[in-house]
């Protein structure tokens, strides 16, 4: 599902070079669940971002699905987001403007367009089915989350990701999001690429990826 | 929901969130449309009350009266006449297509007597057709008929003012006034009707052209033709004004001899060229106007644009996670265009209300009248969506630019 071949990502900071991924391979497969663990800074968003077509490397290749996206424009990098992919935020990144509904609505609107039955339906699957007119700030941080997890869903994206998704929340909202988040992936096969603090947390995964200064340092599968 | 009106709802959300801030913001603009809206409804309001009034006057009427044009100029043979004739009229009459009527007139001063009252004054000696041809109505009484003309009986039919200079207390009709050695009786009264291309018909003294003919020697040429003092034709068809004016003053130059590069003797004015030269210099004024006001719409263009960099400014997580869904650049840059020109759309809606409002206004103070017509409000309306287009592509295109993780990055 995702190859990553000696991936690295330098940012120009003045006229020193900033490398934050150095020479990053990793392979996912189809279905897998993995959490990627590491010390704050270490380059663990930076690759999340790459694997979800946000960013570009700046060498090595990416396969997703086979498919090189590592060259793509940005065109076509939204045309792999909107089809195959499934964003989490830590800071949950909803519309404050917006109801759940409309905000699930959202996550279809640039898939192929939007169906309110199905957006109905995806805050069912989270438990919000009588949530769906409230406005994210009359909503706890984990019905937010719930919605967010919702919005990245509805469109049957092959691949989740999560960056920190129970980063902001209390230990009780963080285990309903990641008993959400297995479910779905027992239930729908999609695979679920994710990154955590909390060992607890990454024990749920089939696979931890340990990340130190811009590269894998270890992995242990649980 | 359709596809196609989610980025409209989408805009116009954008727009409603921020009441206040989308009304500071479309306020040139509306102001900008109400502006061309009332002044070009002045203008066009000007335009057709001048219109209606030159055609009350008879659009159809063609005025010929003898000019002195030779300033200087070289006259035509001996014999030709330096003024206008029965004859001419005739040959007007005969010769010349769409014409319907022709009125030769021939006016002549004289001491004219009611009662105590004593003035020398104008008489104007007229054909049955002089009625038609002027448009005059009678307000009392009658015109003067065939019978009369044909007999060349003494009766006039004089204007309102006549009316209260020489009749101030008593009803003119039957009345007699005496000029030099006759006695004419009055017959009818002319309605007001203000200035007219032949005098003011207000003024005039009517009496049959033959009755005149016997009171007084008429004028004639050397060739034994009687002057006349003007003729007016009345054509059937207001759009050959043009023709029948080339016409005329071609037979007329011919019947006066004058060879080429000779100035006619006589003018000719057309209403209906009068009133196309009337309304076409006051259309231009118009749209002078409007282009003035039109630069308070440039200048909302510019509140707009300003107010369109600083939304994307504040919405640039939004951005952010949209493109994070997978908007495509064109999704961005779509969303921020359409919520401009819906914006100044909007603006120009309003504007156009409040254009209307205020002509309706100037109109019922009725210092002057005002048309609203809609060329000019579609006009307005859609130069305000190009504004908007024009003006929003700039911030549009500057959101769409913004780089994904940088924009979920903000704030
Ligand atoms: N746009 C950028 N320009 C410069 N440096 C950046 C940029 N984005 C991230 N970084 C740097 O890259 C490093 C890794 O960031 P990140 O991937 O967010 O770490 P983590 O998610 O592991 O905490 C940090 O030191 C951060 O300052
Ligand atoms: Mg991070």
């Amino acid at each position: 599902m995702i190859r990553l071949e000696n991936i690295s990502k330098v940012y120009p900071m003045g006229k020193r070079k900033l490398t934050v991924l150095n020479g990053v391979s990793v392979n996912i497969e189809r279905g897998e669940m993995v959490a990627i663990m590491g010390p704050s800074g270490s380059g663990k968003s930076t690759m999340l971002n790459l694997i979800g077509c946000l960013d570009k490397p700046t060498s090595g290749s990416y396969y997703l699905e086979d498919k090189e996206v590592s060259r793509l424009n940005s065109g076509e990098l939204a045309q792999v987001r909107s089809q195959k992919i499934g964003f989490v935020f830590q800071s949950f990144n909803l519309l404050p403007r917006l109801s759940a509904l409309a905000n699930v609505e959202l996550g279809m609107r640039y898939a192929g367009g939007v169906d309110r039955r199905q957006a109905r339906e995806a805050l069912e699957k989270v438990g919000l089915a009588d949530r769906t007119s409230h406005r994210p700030n009359e909503l706890s941080g984990g019905e937010q989350q719930r919605v967010a997890i919702a919005r990245a869903l509805v469109k049957n994206p092959p691949l989740l990701l999560a960056d920190e998704p129970t980063g902001n929340l209390d230990s009780h909202s963080g285990e309903e999001i990641i008993h959400i988040l297995t479910s779905l992936h027992a239930e729908q096969g999609i695979t679920l690429v994710m990154i955590t603090h909390e060992l607890k947390i990454a024990r749920y995964c089939q696979r931890i990826i340990h990340f130190s200064d811009g590269q894998v340092v270890k992995e242990e599968k649980v | 929901m359709k596809r196609w009106f989610e980025p409209v709802t989408t805009a116009w959300l954008g727009v409603v969130t921020h009441k206040l801030r989308s009304f500071l913001t479309i306020l040139g603009i509306v102001i900008g449309v109400a502006a061309v809206i009332t002044l070009m409804s002045i203008g066009r309001g000007a335009q057709q009350q001048i219109l209606s009034n030159i055609s009350s006057l008879g659009s159809n009427l063609i005025t010929i009266r003898p000019g002195a044009t030779n300033f200087g100029g070289v006259r035509g043979a001996v014999g030709s006449g330096s003024t206008l004739t029965l004859e001419d009229a005739a040959a007007i009459s005969e010769q010349i297509q769409y014409v319907d009527t022709v009125a030769p007139t021939y006016s002549t001063s004289f001491q004219v007597v009611v009662g105590a009252q004593n003035t020398r004054t104008q008489v104007t000696g007229v054909t049955t057709g002089y009625q038609d041809t002027n448009n005059l109505k009678v307000a009392d009484g009658a015109f003067i008929s065939d019978y009369d003309y044909q007999r060349g009986a003494k009766v006039a039919v004089i204007g309102s003012n006549v009316k209260d200079t020489l009749f101030a207390d008593t009803d003119p009709l039957g009345q007699q006034i005496r000029m030099g050695n006759y006695v004419v009786r009055v017959i009818g009264i002319l309605e007001s009707k203000g200035l007219s291309l032949v005098g003011s018909a207000d003024d005039a003294i009517l009496i049959p052209l033959t009755a005149l003919q016997q009171m007084s020697a008429q004028t004639r040429t050397s060739r034994g033709d009687h002057v006349v003092s003007s003729i007016s034709v009345a054509i059937s068809d207001d759009k050959q004004a043009t023709y029948v004016s080339d016409e005329i003053t071609t037979l007329l130059r011919s019947r006066h001899q004058l060879g080429p590069g000779v100035d006619n003797d006589f003018n000719i004015l057309s209403l209906q060229e009068i009133a196309s030269t009337i309304s076409q210099t006051i259309g231009t004024m118009t749209l002078l106007l409007g282009a003035i006001a039109a630069i308070s719409l440039l200048v909302g263009g510019i509140g707009v644009m300003n107010i369109m960099l600083v939304s994307v400014l504040e919405r640039t997580r939004e951005i952010g996670i949209r493109k994070a869904l997978g908007a495509r650049e064109r999704d961005i840059w779509g969303q921020f265009l359409i919520e401009a020109a819906l914006l100044t759309f909007a603006g120009g809606i309003i504007g156009v209300g409040l254009g209307w409002l205020i002509a309706a206004f100037v109109n019922r103070t009725g210092a002057l009248s005002t048309v609203v017509s809609p060329d000019i409000v579609i006009l307005a309306v859609s130069v305000s969506v190009g504004i908007g287009l024009f003006f929003g592509f700039y911030p549009a295109w500057n959101a769409s630019r913004l780089n994904p993780i940088d924009a979920l990055r903000s704030e």
